[in-house]
Protein backbone atom coordinates (compact mmCIF):
# COMPACT_ATOMS: atom_id res chain seq x y z
CA UNK A 1 0.00 0.00 0.00
CA UNK A 2 0.63 3.72 -0.86
CA UNK A 3 2.37 5.88 1.97
CA UNK A 4 -0.16 8.14 1.76
CA UNK A 5 -2.64 9.42 -1.49
CA UNK A 6 -2.30 12.56 -3.50
CA UNK A 7 -4.06 15.70 -2.18
CA UNK A 8 -7.29 16.55 -4.05
CA UNK A 9 -7.98 19.24 -5.60
CA UNK A 10 -11.09 21.24 -7.19
CA UNK A 11 -10.47 22.69 -10.73
CA UNK A 12 -11.76 25.37 -12.34
CA UNK A 13 -11.66 26.98 -15.81
CA UNK A 14 -12.30 29.89 -17.72
CA UNK A 15 -13.49 29.31 -21.21
CA UNK A 16 -12.56 31.48 -24.20
CA UNK A 17 -16.14 33.64 -23.82
CA UNK A 18 -15.30 35.52 -21.28
CA UNK A 19 -17.13 34.20 -18.62
CA UNK A 20 -15.72 33.75 -14.94
CA UNK A 21 -13.93 30.65 -13.99
CA UNK A 22 -16.07 27.46 -13.81
CA UNK A 23 -16.23 24.39 -11.15
CA UNK A 24 -15.56 21.34 -13.46
CA UNK A 25 -14.46 18.52 -11.07
CA UNK A 26 -11.50 17.42 -9.35
CA UNK A 27 -8.67 15.24 -9.36
CA UNK A 28 -5.58 14.41 -7.35
CA UNK A 29 -1.95 15.82 -7.76
CA UNK A 30 0.94 15.71 -5.30
CA UNK A 31 1.74 19.54 -5.62
CA UNK A 32 0.34 22.77 -7.51
CA UNK A 33 2.39 22.23 -10.75
CA UNK A 34 1.00 18.67 -11.24
CA UNK A 35 -1.99 19.59 -10.51
CA UNK A 36 -2.26 22.49 -13.46
CA UNK A 37 -0.30 19.75 -16.06
CA UNK A 38 -3.29 16.85 -14.81
CA UNK A 39 -6.09 19.30 -15.14
CA UNK A 40 -5.09 20.00 -18.36
CA UNK A 41 -5.24 16.42 -19.77
CA UNK A 42 -8.41 15.66 -17.70
CA UNK A 43 -10.12 18.88 -18.10
CA UNK A 44 -8.97 20.45 -21.62
CA UNK A 45 -8.83 18.36 -24.08
CA UNK A 46 -11.02 19.62 -26.20
CA UNK A 47 -10.26 23.52 -26.34
CA UNK A 48 -12.58 24.45 -23.02
CA UNK A 49 -10.65 26.38 -21.62
CA UNK A 50 -7.89 29.28 -21.80
CA UNK A 51 -7.17 29.41 -18.04
CA UNK A 52 -6.74 27.29 -15.03
CA UNK A 53 -7.29 27.72 -11.39
CA UNK A 54 -6.56 24.58 -9.15
CA UNK A 55 -7.62 24.94 -5.14
CA UNK A 56 -6.97 22.27 -2.69
CA UNK A 57 -10.38 20.86 -1.76
CA UNK A 58 -8.99 21.24 2.07
CA UNK A 59 -8.55 24.79 1.57
CA UNK A 60 -12.38 25.50 0.66
CA UNK A 61 -14.87 26.63 2.82
CA UNK A 62 -18.05 25.56 1.66
CA UNK A 63 -22.32 26.36 3.31
CA UNK A 64 -23.75 22.83 5.41
CA UNK A 65 -26.92 21.80 4.12
CA UNK A 66 -28.54 22.38 7.29
CA UNK A 67 -27.93 26.33 6.89
CA UNK A 68 -30.64 26.56 3.45
CA UNK A 69 -32.37 28.09 5.66
CA UNK A 70 -30.77 30.71 7.22
CA UNK A 71 -28.51 31.83 4.68
CA UNK A 72 -30.48 31.85 1.92
CA UNK A 73 -34.49 32.13 2.90
CA UNK A 74 -34.12 35.97 3.76
CA UNK A 75 -33.86 36.98 0.25
CA UNK A 76 -37.12 35.23 -0.90
CA UNK A 77 -39.41 37.83 1.08
CA UNK A 78 -37.12 40.79 -0.69
CA UNK A 79 -39.19 40.52 -4.52
CA UNK A 80 -38.41 44.31 -4.85
CA UNK A 81 -34.76 43.73 -5.22
CA UNK A 82 -36.14 42.47 -9.08
CA UNK A 83 -37.01 44.91 -11.32
CA UNK A 84 -40.12 43.60 -12.62
CA UNK A 85 -41.64 44.47 -8.95
CA UNK A 86 -42.18 47.99 -10.32
CA UNK A 87 -44.84 48.10 -12.78
CA UNK A 88 -43.80 50.54 -15.59
CA UNK A 89 -46.60 52.49 -17.26
CA UNK A 90 -46.50 51.64 -21.40
CA UNK A 91 -45.75 55.01 -22.41
CA UNK A 92 -42.59 55.35 -20.28
CA UNK A 93 -40.06 53.66 -22.80
CA UNK A 94 -36.28 53.21 -21.84
CA UNK A 95 -36.35 52.10 -18.48
CA UNK B 1 -22.09 1.68 -19.11
CA UNK B 2 -20.74 -0.04 -17.60
CA UNK B 3 -22.41 -0.68 -14.86
CA UNK B 4 -23.95 -4.32 -14.69
CA UNK B 5 -25.88 -6.25 -11.51
CA UNK B 6 -25.23 -3.73 -8.87
CA UNK B 7 -26.18 -4.97 -5.12
CA UNK B 8 -28.29 -2.29 -3.90
CA UNK B 9 -29.05 -4.30 -0.76
CA UNK B 10 -32.54 -4.18 -0.73
CA UNK B 11 -34.71 -6.67 -2.31
CA UNK B 12 -37.97 -4.70 -2.00
CA UNK B 13 -39.17 -1.28 -2.27
CA UNK B 14 -40.41 0.94 0.61
CA UNK B 15 -43.05 2.92 0.67
CA UNK B 16 -43.46 6.67 1.59
CA UNK B 17 -45.14 6.07 4.75
CA UNK B 18 -42.62 3.17 5.97
CA UNK B 19 -39.73 5.35 5.73
CA UNK B 20 -38.27 7.83 8.80
CA UNK B 21 -38.96 12.07 8.15
CA UNK B 22 -34.89 12.21 6.85
CA UNK B 23 -35.35 9.34 4.19
CA UNK B 24 -39.22 10.99 3.23
CA UNK B 25 -37.52 13.92 2.97
CA UNK B 26 -35.42 12.19 0.70
CA UNK B 27 -37.42 10.33 -1.19
CA UNK B 28 -39.84 13.26 -1.78
CA UNK B 29 -36.73 15.24 -3.22
CA UNK B 30 -35.31 12.57 -5.36
CA UNK B 31 -39.20 12.04 -6.98
CA UNK B 32 -39.22 15.68 -7.83
CA UNK B 33 -35.91 16.10 -9.00
CA UNK B 34 -34.03 17.75 -6.93
CA UNK B 35 -30.45 16.61 -7.23
CA UNK B 36 -29.06 15.04 -4.42
CA UNK B 37 -25.48 16.58 -3.60
CA UNK B 38 -22.85 15.03 -1.47
CA UNK B 39 -23.02 16.73 1.96
CA UNK B 40 -27.32 16.43 2.33
CA UNK B 41 -28.85 13.28 4.18
CA UNK B 42 -29.00 10.04 1.91
CA UNK B 43 -29.93 6.81 3.02
CA UNK B 44 -26.61 4.66 3.63
CA UNK B 45 -27.88 1.97 1.21
CA UNK B 46 -28.31 4.70 -1.29
CA UNK B 47 -24.74 5.82 -0.39
CA UNK B 48 -23.46 2.29 -0.56
CA UNK B 49 -24.46 1.54 -4.15
CA UNK B 50 -24.22 4.48 -5.39
CA UNK B 51 -20.15 3.97 -4.45
CA UNK B 52 -20.47 0.35 -6.17
CA UNK B 53 -22.07 1.78 -9.23
CA UNK B 54 -19.75 4.76 -9.61
CA UNK B 55 -16.50 2.97 -8.76
CA UNK B 56 -17.67 -0.43 -11.75
CA UNK B 57 -18.48 2.54 -14.07
CA UNK B 58 -15.32 3.90 -13.55
CA UNK B 59 -13.14 0.65 -13.00
CA UNK B 60 -14.84 -0.27 -16.59
CA UNK B 61 -13.30 2.60 -18.43
CA UNK B 62 -9.82 2.28 -17.08
CA UNK B 63 -9.77 -1.27 -17.93
CA UNK B 64 -11.76 -0.65 -21.46
CA UNK B 65 -7.94 1.32 -22.21
CA UNK B 66 -6.29 -2.60 -22.69
CA UNK B 67 -8.45 -4.19 -25.49
CA UNK B 68 -7.96 -0.43 -27.43
CA UNK B 69 -4.87 -0.27 -26.33
CA UNK B 70 -3.30 -3.69 -27.55
CA UNK B 71 -4.03 -2.36 -31.26
CA UNK B 72 -2.14 1.63 -30.96
CA UNK B 73 1.34 0.33 -32.18
CA UNK B 74 -0.58 -1.77 -34.77
CA UNK B 75 -2.97 0.57 -36.19
CA UNK B 76 -3.22 0.70 -39.91
CA UNK B 77 -2.23 4.76 -40.45
CA UNK B 78 -1.02 7.75 -38.69
CA UNK B 79 -4.22 9.19 -38.73
CA UNK B 80 -5.88 5.90 -37.08
CA UNK B 81 -3.27 5.33 -34.41
CA UNK B 82 -3.81 9.06 -32.93
CA UNK B 83 -7.35 8.70 -33.22
CA UNK B 84 -6.89 5.65 -31.23
CA UNK B 85 -4.80 7.02 -28.86
CA UNK B 86 -7.17 10.39 -28.47
CA UNK B 87 -10.08 7.89 -27.31
CA UNK B 88 -7.79 5.70 -25.14
CA UNK B 89 -6.64 9.33 -23.39
CA UNK B 90 -10.65 9.53 -23.11
CA UNK B 91 -11.19 6.91 -21.62
CA UNK B 92 -8.78 7.81 -18.59
CA UNK B 93 -10.65 11.15 -18.44
CA UNK B 94 -13.88 9.35 -18.47
CA UNK B 95 -12.40 6.94 -15.25
CA UNK B 96 -11.44 10.05 -13.38
CA UNK B 97 -14.48 11.94 -13.63
CA UNK B 98 -16.25 8.91 -12.28
CA UNK B 99 -13.74 7.92 -9.34
CA UNK B 100 -14.05 12.02 -8.72
CA UNK B 101 -17.57 11.85 -8.28
CA UNK B 102 -17.42 8.26 -6.38
CA UNK B 103 -14.91 10.23 -4.03
CA UNK B 104 -17.47 13.14 -2.59
CA UNK B 105 -19.58 9.98 -1.17
CA UNK B 106 -16.65 9.33 1.23
CA UNK B 107 -14.22 6.60 -0.12
CA UNK B 108 -10.81 7.19 -1.48
CA UNK B 109 -9.82 6.52 -4.83
CA UNK B 110 -7.11 4.26 -3.87
CA UNK B 111 -9.75 2.37 -1.90
CA UNK B 112 -11.82 2.07 -4.85
CA UNK B 113 -8.77 0.70 -7.11
CA UNK B 114 -7.26 -1.86 -4.41
CA UNK B 115 -10.74 -3.53 -4.35
CA UNK B 116 -10.68 -3.84 -7.98
CA UNK B 117 -7.51 -5.50 -8.01
CA UNK B 118 -8.14 -7.68 -5.02
CA UNK B 119 -10.95 -9.18 -7.19
CA UNK B 120 -13.76 -7.39 -4.92
CA UNK B 121 -15.40 -4.73 -7.52
CA UNK B 122 -16.41 -5.20 -10.96
CA UNK B 123 -16.11 -3.55 -14.48
CA UNK B 124 -18.38 -4.33 -17.51
CA UNK B 125 -18.36 -8.00 -18.67
CA UNK B 126 -17.41 -6.63 -22.20
CA UNK B 127 -13.49 -5.92 -21.88
CA UNK B 128 -13.19 -9.52 -21.11
CA UNK B 129 -13.44 -10.67 -24.77
CA UNK B 130 -9.85 -9.96 -26.43
CA UNK B 131 -9.40 -7.62 -29.93
CA UNK B 132 -7.90 -9.80 -32.74
CA UNK B 133 -8.33 -7.98 -35.36
CA UNK B 134 -8.14 -4.02 -36.08
CA UNK B 135 -11.62 -4.74 -37.27
CA UNK B 136 -12.55 -4.97 -33.28
CA UNK B 137 -11.81 -1.64 -32.79
CA UNK B 138 -14.15 -0.48 -35.32
CA UNK B 139 -16.88 -2.70 -33.81
CA UNK B 140 -15.59 -1.59 -29.91
CA UNK B 141 -16.30 1.87 -31.34
CA UNK B 142 -19.51 1.54 -33.23
CA UNK B 143 -20.99 -1.57 -30.80
CA UNK B 144 -19.93 -0.58 -27.44
CA UNK B 145 -19.59 3.03 -27.03
CA UNK B 146 -22.88 2.79 -28.69
CA UNK B 147 -24.30 0.62 -26.15
CA UNK B 148 -22.50 2.97 -23.42
CA UNK B 149 -24.38 6.40 -24.93
CA UNK B 150 -27.71 4.08 -24.52
CA UNK B 151 -27.30 3.71 -20.91
CA UNK B 152 -24.99 6.99 -20.20
CA UNK B 153 -27.65 9.68 -21.58
CA UNK B 154 -30.72 8.95 -19.25
CA UNK B 155 -28.14 8.64 -16.36
CA UNK B 156 -27.06 12.45 -17.25
CA UNK B 157 -30.62 12.75 -15.44
CA UNK B 158 -30.18 10.30 -12.66
CA UNK B 159 -30.95 11.89 -8.43
CA UNK B 160 -26.75 12.22 -7.12
CA UNK B 161 -25.44 15.35 -8.50
CA UNK B 162 -21.76 14.86 -9.08
CA UNK B 163 -22.82 11.17 -10.75
CA UNK B 164 -25.15 13.37 -13.59
CA UNK B 165 -22.21 16.11 -14.13
CA UNK B 166 -19.44 13.32 -15.11
CA UNK B 167 -22.14 11.54 -16.98
CA UNK B 168 -22.95 15.05 -19.13
CA UNK B 169 -18.84 15.56 -19.84
CA UNK B 170 -18.55 11.66 -20.63
CA UNK B 171 -21.83 12.21 -23.21
CA UNK B 172 -20.49 15.35 -24.83
CA UNK B 173 -16.93 13.31 -25.28
CA UNK B 174 -18.84 9.93 -26.13
CA UNK B 175 -20.01 10.39 -29.88
CA UNK B 176 -17.05 11.15 -31.30
CA UNK B 177 -15.94 7.64 -29.94
CA UNK B 178 -18.74 5.51 -31.82
CA UNK B 179 -18.36 7.59 -35.19
CA UNK B 180 -14.76 6.68 -35.23
CA UNK B 181 -15.41 3.21 -35.02
CA UNK B 182 -18.86 3.42 -37.24
CA UNK B 183 -15.97 5.10 -39.74
CA UNK B 184 -13.56 2.35 -39.16
CA UNK B 185 -16.31 -0.41 -40.20
CA UNK B 186 -17.50 1.98 -43.36
CA UNK B 187 -13.50 2.12 -44.46
CA UNK B 188 -13.51 -1.77 -44.17
CA UNK B 189 -17.11 -2.59 -45.40
CA UNK B 190 -15.84 -0.27 -48.92
CA UNK B 191 -13.09 -1.99 -49.07
CA UNK B 192 -11.40 -5.81 -50.57
CA UNK B 193 -13.57 -8.81 -49.85
CA UNK B 194 -10.62 -9.87 -46.88
CA UNK B 195 -11.40 -6.74 -45.27
CA UNK B 196 -15.40 -6.69 -45.29
CA UNK B 197 -14.85 -10.11 -44.19
CA UNK B 198 -12.84 -9.20 -41.03
CA UNK B 199 -15.72 -6.64 -40.57
CA UNK B 200 -18.29 -9.23 -40.89
CA UNK B 201 -16.36 -11.44 -38.38
CA UNK B 202 -15.63 -8.57 -35.53
CA UNK B 203 -19.60 -7.97 -35.54
CA UNK B 204 -19.80 -11.58 -35.22
CA UNK B 205 -18.10 -11.65 -31.96
CA UNK B 206 -18.88 -8.49 -30.62
CA UNK B 207 -22.72 -8.44 -31.07
CA UNK B 208 -23.95 -11.06 -27.98
CA UNK B 209 -21.23 -9.30 -25.38
CA UNK B 210 -22.66 -5.90 -26.39
CA UNK B 211 -26.32 -6.73 -26.11
CA UNK B 212 -25.26 -8.76 -22.89
CA UNK B 213 -23.41 -5.56 -21.83
CA UNK B 214 -27.21 -4.35 -20.33
CA UNK B 215 -27.18 -6.66 -17.69
CA UNK B 216 -29.82 -9.24 -17.63
CA UNK B 217 -33.06 -9.59 -18.46
CA UNK B 218 -35.64 -7.35 -16.01
CA UNK B 219 -37.36 -10.60 -15.19
CA UNK B 220 -34.10 -11.30 -13.48
CA UNK B 221 -32.92 -8.18 -12.17
CA UNK B 222 -33.43 -8.47 -8.92
CA UNK B 223 -32.23 -4.42 -7.78
CA UNK B 224 -33.59 -2.66 -10.99
CA UNK B 225 -36.77 -1.46 -8.42
CA UNK B 226 -34.82 -0.41 -6.07
CA UNK B 227 -32.33 1.55 -8.14
CA UNK B 228 -35.33 3.28 -10.69
CA UNK B 229 -36.93 4.31 -7.31
CA UNK B 230 -33.39 6.18 -6.00
CA UNK B 231 -33.18 7.30 -9.51
CA UNK B 232 -30.19 6.30 -10.13
CA UNK B 233 -30.95 4.10 -13.06
CA UNK B 234 -34.06 5.78 -15.43
CA UNK B 235 -34.36 3.18 -17.81
CA UNK B 236 -34.79 -1.01 -18.08
CA UNK B 237 -32.19 -3.34 -19.17
CA UNK B 238 -34.76 -4.60 -21.72
CA UNK B 239 -35.88 -1.40 -23.04
CA UNK B 240 -32.55 0.55 -23.17
CA UNK B 241 -31.33 -3.45 -24.53
CA UNK B 242 -34.23 -3.14 -27.41
CA UNK B 243 -33.49 0.80 -28.30
CA UNK B 244 -30.08 -0.35 -29.42
CA UNK B 245 -30.85 -2.85 -31.45
CA UNK B 246 -33.77 -0.73 -32.95
CA UNK B 247 -30.65 1.44 -33.42
CA UNK B 248 -27.66 -0.26 -34.94
CA UNK B 249 -29.94 -3.29 -37.51
CA UNK B 250 -30.26 -0.20 -39.83
CA UNK B 251 -26.69 0.99 -38.98
CA UNK B 252 -25.40 -2.44 -39.97
CA UNK B 253 -27.96 -2.43 -43.39
CA UNK B 254 -25.95 0.30 -44.24
CA UNK B 255 -22.40 -1.47 -43.94
CA UNK B 256 -23.87 -4.23 -45.65
CA UNK B 257 -22.80 -7.05 -43.06
CA UNK B 258 -25.31 -8.55 -40.70
CA UNK B 259 -26.31 -9.77 -37.08
CA UNK B 260 -25.61 -13.18 -36.42
CA UNK B 261 -28.94 -13.71 -35.13
CA UNK B 262 -31.34 -15.61 -37.67
CA UNK B 263 -34.27 -14.83 -35.35
CA UNK B 264 -33.23 -11.32 -36.19
CA UNK B 265 -36.38 -9.51 -38.15
CA UNK B 266 -38.37 -6.40 -38.09
CA UNK B 267 -42.01 -6.81 -36.56
CA UNK B 268 -44.35 -4.25 -37.97
CA UNK B 269 -46.67 -4.98 -34.95
CA UNK B 270 -44.40 -3.99 -31.95
CA UNK B 271 -42.34 -1.58 -34.10
CA UNK B 272 -39.38 -3.03 -32.97
CA UNK B 273 -37.05 -5.55 -34.26
CA UNK B 274 -37.40 -8.96 -32.63
CA UNK B 275 -34.29 -10.84 -31.73
CA UNK B 276 -33.22 -14.48 -31.00
CA UNK B 277 -32.39 -15.39 -26.94
CA UNK B 278 -29.45 -14.14 -25.04
CA UNK B 279 -27.21 -17.02 -23.98
CA UNK B 280 -27.00 -15.67 -20.41
CA UNK B 281 -25.16 -18.57 -19.17
CA UNK B 282 -22.16 -16.87 -20.86
CA UNK B 283 -23.07 -13.47 -19.14
CA UNK B 284 -22.85 -15.09 -15.84
CA UNK B 285 -19.95 -16.75 -16.43
CA UNK B 286 -17.99 -14.00 -17.78
CA UNK B 287 -18.95 -11.77 -14.59
CA UNK B 288 -17.79 -14.28 -12.18
CA UNK B 289 -13.99 -14.19 -13.69
CA UNK B 290 -14.19 -16.56 -16.52
CA UNK B 291 -14.41 -14.69 -19.56
CA UNK B 292 -11.50 -15.56 -22.15
CA UNK B 293 -9.89 -12.17 -20.72
CA UNK B 294 -10.14 -11.65 -17.18
CA UNK B 295 -7.29 -12.94 -15.49
CA UNK B 296 -5.01 -10.96 -18.00
CA UNK B 297 -7.24 -7.76 -17.45
CA UNK B 298 -6.39 -7.71 -14.21
CA UNK B 299 -2.63 -8.56 -13.68
CA UNK B 300 -2.18 -5.63 -16.33
CA UNK B 301 -3.99 -3.67 -14.04
CA UNK B 302 -2.29 -4.72 -11.10
CA UNK B 303 0.97 -4.84 -12.54
CA UNK B 304 0.56 -0.98 -13.99
CA UNK B 305 -0.08 -0.12 -10.26
CA UNK B 306 2.95 -2.15 -8.90
CA UNK B 307 5.05 -0.12 -11.56
CA UNK B 308 4.12 3.15 -10.78
CA UNK B 309 4.03 2.77 -7.23
CA UNK B 310 7.69 4.55 -7.41
CA UNK B 311 6.57 7.77 -9.36
CA UNK B 312 3.64 8.61 -7.04
CA UNK B 313 6.26 8.21 -3.71
CA UNK B 314 8.67 10.07 -5.57
CA UNK B 315 6.51 13.27 -6.69
CA UNK B 316 4.92 13.49 -2.99
CA UNK B 317 7.91 13.41 -1.42
CA UNK B 318 9.45 15.74 -4.52
CA UNK B 319 5.93 18.21 -2.98
CA UNK B 320 6.69 17.53 0.56
CA UNK B 321 10.43 18.55 0.27
CA UNK B 322 9.58 21.48 -1.52
CA UNK B 323 7.08 22.38 0.81
CA UNK B 324 9.02 21.83 3.74
CA UNK B 325 12.18 24.32 2.47
CA UNK B 326 9.64 27.00 1.30
CA UNK B 327 8.41 26.93 4.82
CA UNK B 328 12.22 27.28 6.26
CA UNK B 329 12.68 30.49 3.63
CA UNK B 330 10.05 31.80 5.54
Amino acid sequence: MERSEWPLWEIFIRSQHGLAHKHVGSLHAPDPEMAIKNARDVYTRRNEGVSIWAVRSADVTATAPGEKGPLFEPANSKIYRHPTFFPMPDEVKHI
Amino acid sequence: MYAQMVDTGANKLRALEDMGPEERAFQERVDADVKIEPKDWMPEAYRKTLIRQISQHAHSEIVGMLPEGNWITRAPSLKRKAILMAKVQDEAGHGLYLYAAAETLGVSRDQLVADLHAGKAKYSSIFNYPTLTWADIGAIGWLVDGAAIMNQIPLCRCSFGPYSRAMIRVCKEESFHQRQGFDIMMTLCRGSAEQKAMAQDALNRWWWPSLMMFGPPDADSVHSAQSAQWKIKILSNDELRQRFVDQTVPQADYLGITMPDPELKWNAERGHYDFGPIDWDELYNVVKGNGPCNRDRLQTRVKAWEEGAWVREAALAYAEKRAARAQKAA
